[in-house]
């Protein structure tokens, strides 16, 4: 009977649970904000070319730096263009970039980190070496250096950025993997002769799981802001496509007569970085991994 | 111990081996190298072979490795494309600059997080802490850029309290520095404070919920003793490393910042010799930058080391 329940338990849906993990974070206030900023910017990223009210590349020197109006609800910038029209397409390009890359960081960096735990020895020696060297150049002067050599395209960020944030990845998962290695149902696969790949993919993986995605989670947050402040230093997306870093790096100059232009992308971009994070947070407690002493790295 | 110490400093210096091949090998492996991005259109015929020969581009690169490895041990890292001056002369000033900024945000930063981190940590979950903790948290999450630019609206723009960017020459003395860096320190240390007291506060409340100060409150100590005689020493310990990975994570961001306020220093040089595509300043700059954080992390594990018995100890035996 006892054995019935753990089966029936084991046999839930993906779905079901999934449902749980979000019932669950959201019934912390913290979390519950969290999760509607981000389904708010991600809804809004997806209809925000069909609400658009105005061109978003529409220059109209006529209309420059118009404060607020029943017309332009944030006003306008320095070349006649609606703030409002900017703001809401400003997160799309930040955000599909960023989700890619962090999909890229979980993928290599969980699977790197996962291996080097399992095999130990001189190849994790070397590979962690690598990895610290890394983690002590810092991330702006990397992807300066990349961007600035290969362009700013897409296919350049994407991979880049995936590249960067999964590094620290690599370590969690390691850590991650260490916990269950010594524990009796690795030994008992090795000793049922079980290959690596299959230990990998059939022990530990359901086992480390949680750990990295909740990580990755975090990272997300974390490349976002990071891909803003390359767009910031005009190293990211190119004009005239709409960003809130590009926005506000170019309405910064005028914003003593001009403060509409450079708040509203500021408000775009801040409520998503805390989204994002609060969620991340949230997902953390719902899973029962404590992330709070955790460094920033 | 000894022995520990050394090979703590040992494998710092494997990173920073690392660390510079991996520097090197980059811009070697990027399309382009120093002269073509340099010069760009006009890099064909005499001036790309000229251009080759001044940068010593024209021998094998594990023999440029060599030398310019041996040469930056010393100090020399070459000549700066654009400038044509030495690099380590370039680099001088804005370190120096660069060291005002961190060395004042260090030392607003590191008393306010304790003081906030303790108070969050022993009011927790009652007003002050939610108070406190919603305004760190804002300060940590928002991108650096955006923290400066308010801080120039509000405080330059509306209040005119302050100068908004710094205008001032690379190689100004000390005190005309001053007035020019007080919101630079101020928009640095906000998010430095923020990160730290997130940390004393975690820090101190394991601490709390641990057996010996059940004990110590059991025995009936009291309370403001137990706190400052059993739980803060054994709370900040463990703070010292992430207060020193905070500070090396921190680098990143502060590139933006001085670019935000104009400021003369490491960072504004970062992207203006990157602007520049002067390749032999990137690298130098990779280099001085990963030192900088090897030796704040190696720093941090040393003094944890020296200050906790228990680890000395625990190496001891093994």
């Amino acid at each position: 009977m006892k054995l019935d329940n753990i089966y029936k338990e084991e046999k839930k849906s993906a779905f079901a649970k999934l449902l749980e993990i979000i019932i669950t974070m959201a019934s912390r206030p913290s979390g519950l904000i969290g999760l509607s900023i981000l389904v708010f910017h991600i809804i809004l990223a997806f209809i925000s070319p069909y609400i658009a009210p105005h061109d978003f590349k529409a220059i109209d020197p006529t209309l420059m730096l118009q404060a607020p109006s029943a017309e332009y609800w944030f006003g306008t910038d320095d070349l006649g263009r609606d703030v409002f029209t900017r703001t809401i397409l400003g997160g799309r390009t930040a955000l599909t970039i960023t989700f890619f890359g962090s999909l890229i960081a979980l993928l290599w960096g969980g699977l790197l980190g996962i291996f080097c735990g399992l095999v130990g020895g001189k190849i994790d020696d070397v590979v962690m070496r690598i990895v610290d060297a890394f983690l002590s150049i810092p991330w702006i002067l990397a992807m300066l250096l990349i961007v600035s050599l290969l362009g700013t395209s897409t296919e350049v960020l994407i991979p880049a950025l995936g590249f960067f944030y999964g590094k620290g990845i690599v370590r969690v998962a390691r850590a991650a993997t260490h916990d269950v290695i010594a524990k009796d149902f690795i030994v008992s696969a090795r000793a049922r002769g079980h290959s690596n790949f299959s230990i990998i993919w059939n022990e530990i993986i359901p086992n480390v799981r949680d750990a990295i995605l909740v990580e990755g989670a975090m990272r997300w947050s974390w490349m976002l802001l990071g891909f803003s402040s390359l767009s910031f230093l005009g190293f990211g997306v190119s004009p005239p496509t709409p960003d809130w870093g590009l926005m506000i790096s170019n309405a910064r100059g005028l914003m003593s007569f001009a403060y509409w232009a450079v708040i509203a992308p500021i408000v775009g971009l801040s409520s998503l970085i805390i989204g994002i994070n609060l969620t991340a947070d949230a997902f953390a407690k719902a899973l029962g991994i404590d992330r709070s002493t955790k460094a920033p790295v | 111990m000894i022995f520990l110490i050394i090979k703590r400093i040992l494998l710092g210096f494997i990173t920073l081996f690392i660390v510079s091949i991996i520097t090197f090998v980059g811009t070697e492996v990027l399309p382009g190298d120093a002269c073509t991005t340099y010069l760009e259109r006009q890099a064909f015929g005499e001036q790309l072979e000229a251009c080759y020969r001044r940068l010593g581009l024209n021998i094998p690169a594990y023999e440029r490795y060599v030398s310019w490895a041996l040469n930056a041990i010393q100090g020399d890292f070459g000549y700066s494309l654009s400038g044509e001056m030495p690099i380590k002369d370039v680099l001088g000033p804005r370190i120096k600059n660069s060291l005002v900024l961190a060395s004042a945000a260090i030392f607003i930063g590191i008393p306010i997080a304790l003081i906030l981190g303790i108070i969050t940590a022993l009011w927790r979950d009652k007003l002050p802490d939610v108070a406190i903790s919603t305004v760190t948290i804002f300060a940590m999450t928002i991108p650096e850029f955006i923290s400066a630019t308010l801080l120039i609206l509000i405080i330059a723009i509306w209040l005119e309290w302050l100068p908004g960017i710094v205008i001032v020459p690379t190689d100004v003395s000390f005190l005309e520095l001053l007035p020019n860096i007080i919101l630079p320190v101020v928009a640095i240390a906000m998010i430095m404070t923020a990160h730290m007291a997130r940390m004393v506060r975690s820090s101190v409340i394991q601490v709390m919920a641990s057996e010996y100060v059940q004990m110590a409150i059991l025995k009936g100590v009291p309370y403001w003793k137990m706190v400052f005689k059993h739980v803060l020493p054994n709370a900040l310990l463990p703070a010292i490393n992430v207060v020193a990975l905070t500070i090396a994570w921190l680098l990143g961001g502060v590139v933006v910042t001085e670019v935000v306020f104009n400021y003369p220093g490491l960072g504004r040089l970062v992207i203006e010799s990157i602007s520049n595509r002067d390749l032999p300043t990137v690298q130098a700059l990779a280099i001085i930058l990963a030192s900088i954080y090897v030796s704040i992390n190696l720093l941090a594990d040393l003094l944890t080391l020296m200050l906790n018995p228990r680890l000395k100890t625990l190496q001891i035996r093994k």
